[in-house]
């Protein structure tokens, strides 16, 4: 087609182009929106430093007397005076190490079963047992140990317990819930679907309501449970039914292929969930699953609305002392940190669990 | 349909549960413990002291109670409630007694709840800081009121508010501390409850206890009064009566350290309150040295008021209207015959 | 034979259901059961008919008018509309907050993407009802007693007791002043839009003639009806600000709470969403010449709503439900005013089902719209 002679001007083969580096000015400053989005930032950095200097620079750490602390800053000695009240509650101060023992046995336990490697059906009972240990501790009445009834537990122990519990209850109702709601049999279908469905629509203040004050109504006379039980009962339902919504999306995402060869080889029921589908199940949900524990370990800091003595709480009575001058916002503050380091720890690690399970799967 | 299955199946479980059914003081000697209803705090009424130990007029009620039925003021177990729990909990059965600042009203009488015998009358009262300046109702014109839920406050507000057309502005909280704190951080200019409390809250919250103002929202006074709940009347004889044995010890002039030399007493009526003369224990199920006992753990009314809320107590409350009717007061001993 | 049914799975399938309803049965039952029982032994009333007795207790605000003669009822009602109106608020503004700090994390300024990865951090790992106790404290301990109030501009106030700000008074032709004033705004930007504009004109200029024609004859209205429309501006008497508008401290605490929180949330939500759009749609924008901005307002963002919508509906929805902790700082919603009735009437059972009946209607009718909407989306797909 092309008129001979015609002269074809062929690219040379080029290597693609190098992406400069862009210095930082330039990125900061480069054009219109950069900057203004610089001095936006500008803007929010500087504007929290008057609060640095409330926290840090004109805080007090250390008072000879409460009235030191009336000028400005934040006074972080209150947290001194009152972090026995804070993390314990109104726990006999005598008995206290019993509680420095719970939290140090959930801290270990939680430190052991880190590995992957080590789930398996011994870490349960070690773990059952270790709760078992637990409540012991706290409660008291055998083995020589004082009496000590949950109307005096309080601040970090109870905190821990209500998570841990919550969480350690709720997971096997959360399986059966889900194997229930993906069963073909259309009454457990919609029995579990019903049961989901029904607490996944209600705030959780409500069932904690229902728990504190209507569940004793709702049961023959005689049978008291106590309050910290009662709450404990909301929290497990609540995390059930959103454990079994993730769960659930681990069992969708399974491979057909898997049950039903299983099926084929005669492997029953229970065997094959246990030792086939619910391994890789769980594997696939791992960042929604922690996500939920960290939903419920801030979920236990709603007790506080039917009087449960928790961290919060116990940090709510402390701010009550009028030797200190509205201490509030430090203890909240101090109680927030706790939550924090707890949470982000959880995040954290599921981040590097995700980063292992892919290298594997990779690998 | 629904009605049917629900009284089909009521029928079915009173079978099974009247079986079962027991009385409090059943369930109470079985436990070894009595559970009682306490503040979330109220100094003086009821509050843990430093070492977590319940004192208080109202916690001392409680442990009058167990003195007569277990014969131990100690065998008595605390539970904090909030405003709004306090009666579901009484009623349920999560606790025996309710001793603290109830109001005896009807409607709560007649739902579910049967009171005793009251043991503080008082008024239900504003406290305001002195630099506002007022001292009566009608110049709070606008005022704003710290009130907490679960109280007859909430109805006096309104009830003061409109009788005296003073545009009161309400903020509820659902919990004593944070209503509390708000008043103290100024966010309301008065605080309401009952004036006990108030002067309670007074003493021990307040940065200066002269800086603020204590005076009555109604002229009209409340009877605060121990309740248990409905459908069993022995209990109901039983904390009704360890009430009024406090109050007889101070009229007949026992004391917690006399009471032993009473015992060759030959008044009739000294005779039978201290057991000495049988007939007032067993009428209740109780042993018959219940009143001595009380008073001999305890002392009189007057001991329990001087010490808890009284001249012995940071309150220094004055006996008032809580004096014995020959007083002047409302105390009144029924007869222990 | 037995032994040929007792291995039969069909039979044993509906063995095993004919159990488990009968269990439930049961179950709900045995719990009927002994409700009835208890309460008829301990004397306690039951039945709704205290609906429609007056409540006698104040509600501190609201946003439908409630006067303690109303009933329990109103009362309720008056709660539903509290928590609807934080809900809707804290929703939109969240919204918005969260959309910035989504685009944030996703920007390439080091600056903003590492304050926005702070903030989403933080917010997320601490729980709400401590982020509300604390805003609480900081509202109620910033400002000063509404005497020594602080008055940034004429007219608002800052004190303790919340922020009074002026309010609108409408004369009896307010409203006919104020409807006519947004239609005929509505009617001049139409026809700055839809009319032929003459070339020579460009089109900011337009807008501004025909913004500054609707101006004047607005203000041309304004006199003629005689000030139809007035400020109140709050005033300090006796012990209070009156008239004006006031943001107390309890719904500033709340809203403040309760939008940081979720928007920490929505910004997460929305940078999944642009993140999971495919890369050639950037690359294939970038090679049409189109501006980053225009790239990810045009083409990622409409594709990204998909993956965005379901899971903001699901956070919407627990922020409503998040407005339950308002009882916390005192905003009366309808928890608040639950507890209360409970008090007063000592009817808790009745009291707390219609707490939960609230909310599992708002959450079943938004799981129908959300189902409808997948629906509707996924066929605009194929």
């Amino acid at each position: 087609m092309n008129a001979p002679g015609a002269v074809y001007n062929y690219i040379e083969p080029q290597l693609p182009p190098h992406i400069a580096r862009k210095p930082l000015l330039k990125i900061v400053f480069g054009d219109f929106l950069s900057a203004t989005l610089t001095i936006v930032a500008i803007a929010i950095i500087l504007s929290i430093l008057p609060v640095l200097n409330w926290a840090l620079i004109n805080a007090h750490w250390n008072v000879a007397s409460p009235a030191e602390c009336q000028d400005g800053g934040a006074c972080w000695a209150f947290i001194r005076a009152k972090a026995r009240l804070i993390m314990f509650g109104l726990y006999p101060p005598g008995e206290q190490w019993r509680a420095v023992a719970v939290i140090l046995l959930i801290l270990a336990m939680i430190l052991a079963s880190l590995s992957p490697r080590l789930w398996n059906a011994k870490l349960l009972a070690v773990w059952a047992t270790a709760i078992g240990v637990m409540l012991i501790l706290m409660g008291g009445g055998i083995a020589g140990l004082r009496f000590v009834p949950t109307s005096k537990w309080g601040g970090l122990p109870v905190t821990l317990l209500l998570a841990v519990l919550s969480l350690g209850l709720a997971f096997p109702l959360a399986v059966l819930l889900a194997l229930g709601r993906r069963s073909p049999l259309p009454v457990i279908r919609s029995i579990s679907v019903a049961v989901i469905e029904l607490v996944r629509g209600l705030p959780l203040v409500g069932l904690l309501f229902v728990a504190a004050i209507l569940l004793p109504l709702l049961l023959p006379a005689g049978w008291t449970i106590d309050k910290l039980g009662r709450t404990l009962a909301a929290l497990t339902i609540f995390a059930a039914a959103y454990l079994a919504e993730v769960i659930r999306g681990g069992l969708q995402g399974l491979d057909d292929g898997q049950i039903e060869a299983a099926e084929a080889l005669g492997i029953p029921y229970w065997k094959m969930i246990w030792h086939i589908v619910l391994p890789q199940a769980i594997q696939n949900v791992i960042p929604p699953l922690t996500n939920t524990a960290i939903v419920m370990v801030k979920n236990t800091s709603l007790v506080l609305i039917v009087g449960v003595f928790d961290m919060l709480s116990a940090a709510r009575s402390a701010t009550t002392d009028p030797a200190w001058p509205a201490p509030s916002t430090e203890a909240y503050m101090f109680v927030a940190l706790i939550y924090f380091l707890i949470c982000f720890g959880i995040s954290l690690y599921s981040r590097h669990l995700e980063l292992k399970v892919s290298a594997r799967a990779h690998g | 349909m629904l009605k049917t299955i629900l009284a089909t199946a009521a029928v079915g479980a009173c079978l099974t549960t009247t079986a079962l059914a027991q009385t409090t003081l059943d369930t109470v000697i079985e436990r070894g413990r009595l559970i009682c209803g306490a503040s979330q705090g109220t100094p003086g009424f009821g509050a843990p002291d430093d070492d977590g130990y319940w004192r208080g007029l109202d916690v001392e009620t409680c442990r009058a109670v167990a003195v007569a039925v277990l014969d131990d003021k100690d065998a008595v177990d605390f539970v904090p409630l909030s405003g709004q729990q306090r009666i579901p909990a009484l009623q349920t059965g999560e606790i025996d007694i309710l001793p603290r600042t109830l109001t005896w009203t009807l409607q709560r009488d007649g739902n579910g709840i049967n009171f005793t015998t009251p043991n503080y009358y008082e008024f239900t009262g504003f406290m305001m800081p002195k630099s506002l300046e007022i001292t009566k109702v009608e110049d709070m014109v606008g005022a704003s009121v710290c009130v907490q839920t679960g109280s007859t406050t909430e109805l006096v507000v309104n009830d003061t508010s409109t009788k005296n057309g003073l545009d009161l502005q309400p903020v509820v909280f659902d919990n004593t501390t944070a209503a509390r704190q708000a008043f103290f951080s100024g966010r309301c200019d008065a605080l309401i409850t009952d004036a006990g409390a108030l002067a309670s809250v007074r003493a021990t919250m307040a940065d200066n206890p002269d800086d603020y103002v204590i005076f009555p929202a109604t002229p009209y006074m409340d009877a605060l009064t121990p309740a248990v709940r409905h459908g069993d009347d022995q209990w109901m004889d039983i904390v009704t009566w360890s009430i009024q044995a406090l109050i007889a010890a101070e009229a007949f002039g026992i004391t917690q350290d006399n009471i032993d030399s009473f015992a060759e007493t030959e008044d009739p009526r000294i005779r039978r309150f201290l057991g000495l003369d049988p007939g007032n224990g067993s009428a209740l199920g109780l042993s018959e040295d219940f009143a001595y006992r009380i008073v001999k753990a305890l002392g009189n009314y007057g001991e329990m008021f001087d010490r808890n809320v009284g001249g012995g107590s940071p309150l220094k409350l004055e006996r008032g209207r809580n004096a014995l009717f020959s007083d002047g007061g409302l105390m009144f001993p029924l007869a222990f015959q | 034979m037995f032994s040929s049914l007792w291995y039969s799975a069909r039979l044993r399938a509906w063995a095993a259901q004919a159990a488990l309803v009968a269990g439930v049965v049961l179950f709900v039952s045995w719990i009927a059961g002994n409700t009835a029982t208890n309460l008829a032994e301990r004397g306690i009333r039951t039945g709704f008919d205290y609906l429609w007795r007056p409540a006698r207790f104040p509600i501190s605000e609201s946003v439908v008018t409630y006067n303690p003669s109303d009933s329990f009822f109103w009362a309720y009602v008056v709660g539903l509309a509290n928590t609807l109106w934080l809900s809707v608020i804290a929703i939109v503004l969240a919204t918005v907050l969260g959309l910035f700090v989504g685009l944030a994390r996703r920007s390439s300024h080091p600056f903003l993407s590492r304050l926005a990865g702070i903030y989403v951090t933080t917010l997320r790992n601490i729980p709400l009802i401590v982020q509300l106790l604390c805003w609480y404290g900081v509202a109620t301990s910033l400002f000063p007693a509404p005497r020594e109030a602080l008055q940034p501009l004429p007219g608002l106030y800052l004190s303790i007791r919340g922020v009074y700000a002026p309010s609108l008074t409408l004369a009896p032709t307010g409203a006919f002043f104020l409807m006519s004033c947004t239609l005929l705004f509505i009617a001049a930007m139409v026809a700055a839009w839809r009319y032929p504009r003459p070339s020579s004109i460009r089109r900011p200029w337009l807008l501004f003639i025909t913004t500054a024609a609707w101006a004047v004859v607005s203000v041309a209205l304004f006199k003629a009806l005689g000030t139809p429309v007035g400020l109140e501006f709050p005033e300090l008497k006796g012990l209070n600000f009156r008239g004006g508008t006031t943001l107390s401290p309890e719904f500033a605490a709340i809203i403040l709470g309760l939008t940081i929180y979720t928007s920490a949330f929505v910004g997460e939500i929305i940078r999944g969403g642009i993140e999971a759009v495919n890369k050639g749609q950037w690359e294939g924008a970038r090679a049409l010449g189109l501006s980053e901005r225009r790239i990810m307002f045009k083409v990622v963002l409409p594709q990204a709503l998909r993956i965005i919508v379901p899971p903001l509906t699901t956070q919407y929805l627990s922020t409503v439900k998040n407005t339950t902790l308002a009882v916390a700082v005192g905003y009366p919603e309808l928890g608040l005013v639950v507890n209360t009735v409970i008090n007063q009437t000592g009817q808790a059972i009745e009291s707390i089902m219609v707490m939960l009946g609230v909310f599992l209607t708002i959450s079943l009718s938004v799981a129908v719209f959300m189902n409808w909407y997948n629906a509707r989306v996924a066929l605009v797909v194929r």
